[in-house]
């Protein structure tokens, strides 16, 4: 897909061939593959950051990759707070960037929950 | 609610090593996990483990991983994927919150292999957007097959800094330096030959000064630490890098041994604080076993010995094994463990052991903040 996947390794070989789906970065459409983490995805599409702190408002992407460290928490499908590095994309999906705690749907006036 | 002979929590090589030794003693075997794949973090172990054949050495960590997963599924155990352990009651009850809905397990014995999580370090910038855990890095190079980063620093020079420096040189990545404050490499010298020789310089006695850039790393300055680690003015290195790995060790993921009561003693050999746990891997609050790298923090290879001794005194415990019969199934594992932590590195962990033993009646002489044991 780009110069960030790997698409060729020396010790495991082909990439797997793996169904191509579509999420959504904002208004941006993102290629993905069915099964990756939504953080691999936004990774290969050069999306350096995730979300903004509380407080500071300091940048944040990935840190530890495997679900300890909420780093990489952001709003999907409206929910916030979802870790990206652990959670799978689904074709359709809407991915934002987080500002702090994020907000859920209903209190933005939204559905009922 | 549910039943389970032995509930063992994490499906790493701890995890899956309790469950198969469990299993093959006839025990009922239920293995819960909150990642979508079993494995743990052996799939994104790509290169070849070292020690005796035994161990698997010359093996790579991710065929590893598919025979244990083959030899579990084999035996008939349960395992339950993208579900969270978030509690223990009573030293029984399994509390779990899966996508959908909670649910409870009451379990004879617990397995506890929950694992570590990688340390961090701190300086000025090591917040950005592109500092990371190497095990981050190679989690998303070896398994997802994206690449974490075009210009790599990495921090930190033990077997887990020269073997990720060297996956990612594998993956494409162009590895900007090794960094390591200590006055030598730490890990193996055939690592950092490995990647001497792809031309990588190695900084000793280097630490990390600060990560610079607008919303992630763009430039990363070094600089020399004296005796007493503390930077030395004037020796700055100003490195071109986008992303800084960070591999300064790890520590027991123990949270879940803490909330069940379980005894702890700080022991820095083996990572932190650890759950207190005797030769049968059983911990302070009886019932409860713990394996791996929860444990005490070691090498894969030691983490499924630890697991196959844990699952047998679980089955053994609860009845499924004869103690003459569990103490012959255990000597091998017992006898390859001690081989494992006979070598420059495992000395640590042995000594870490050892001071966990003659330091127990410390443990219990503490006051208990949580739990209840």
């Amino acid at each position: 897909m780009n110069e960030r996947r790997i698409e060729i390794h020396p010790i495991l070989g082909l990439r797997p061939e793996r169904r191509h789906v579509t999420i959504h970065f904002g208004d941006r459409p993102l290629p993905a593959y069915e099964g990756e983490p939504i953080a691999a995805a936004l990774l290969a599409a050069g999306v350096r950051v995730f979300r903004k702190t509380s407080k500071r408002g300091e940048p944040r992407q990935l840190f530890c990759g495997i679900g300890r460290c909420t780093d990489c928490v952001m709003i999907v499908d409206d929910l916030p707070g979802v870790r990206t590095c652990v959670t799978p994309v689904r074709d359709g999906m809407r991915v934002e960037e987080q500002d702090g705690r994020g907000r859920w749907e209903r209190e933005r006036g939204g559905g009922e929950p | 609610m549910k039943q389970a002979e032995i509930v063992v929590v994490g499906a790493g090589p701890a995890g899956l090593s309790a469950a198969a030794a469990a299993a093959q003693a006839g025990a009922q075997v239920l293995v819960i996990d909150e990642n979508a794949e079993p494995g743990g973090q052996l799939f994104k172990q790509i290169h070849k483990f070292f020690g005796a054949s035994e161990h698997r050495a010359g093996q790579r960590g991710v065929d590893i991983g598919h025979e244990l997963l083959e030899e579990v599924e084999g035996l008939g155990v349960d395992v339950v994927l993208d579900a969270s352990v978030w509690g223990i009651y009573d030293g029984s009850t399994v509390a779990v919150a899966s996508q959908e809905y909670s649910w409870r397990v009451k379990a004879d014995r617990i397995v506890l292999a929950t694992g570590a999580t990688e340390n961090g370090l701190s300086f000025r910038g090591w917040t950005l957007p592109g500092v990371m855990g190497a095990g981050c890095a190679q989690t998303m190079m070896n398994v997802h097959r994206v690449l974490p980063g075009q210009r790599v620093v990495m921090v930190g020079s033990g077997n887990v800094g020269l073997i990720v420096a060297y996956q990612l040189l594998q993956a494409g990545a162009e590895v900007v330096a090794v960094v390591d404050a200590l006055p030598r490499v730490g890990g193996y010298p055939v690592h950092a030959a490995k990647i001497a020789r792809a031309g990588v310089p190695i900084y000793t006695s280097y630490s990390v000064k600060e990560a610079d850039g607008d919303e992630c790393v763009e430039k990363v300055t070094i600089w020399r630490v004296d005796d007493r680690w503390q930077g030395v003015p004037g020796s700055e290195i100003e490195l071109d890098a986008d992303t800084v790995t960070l591999a300064v060790g790890l520590s027991p993921m123990a949270e879940l041994a803490w909330v069940a009561g379980c005894r702890f003693l700080h022991i820095p050999e083996l990572g932190g604080h650890v759950p207190v746990h005797s030769a049968y891997m059983e911990t302070t609050v009886p019932g409860i076993y713990v394996a791996g790298d929860v444990s005490g923090v070691e090498e894969a290879s030691c983490a499924m010995e630890e697991g196959r001794l844990a699952g047998l005194w679980a089955a053994s415990a609860a009845g499924r094994l004869s103690v003459a019969a569990a103490v012959a199934a255990a000597a091998p594992h017992e006898a390859s463990l001690a081989r494992l932590r006979s070598g420059p590195f495992g000395a640590a962990a042995r000594g870490g052991k050892l001071a966990m033993d003659g330091r127990r009646d410390e443990a219990w002489g503490q006051t208990l903040t949580r739990g209840g044991a």
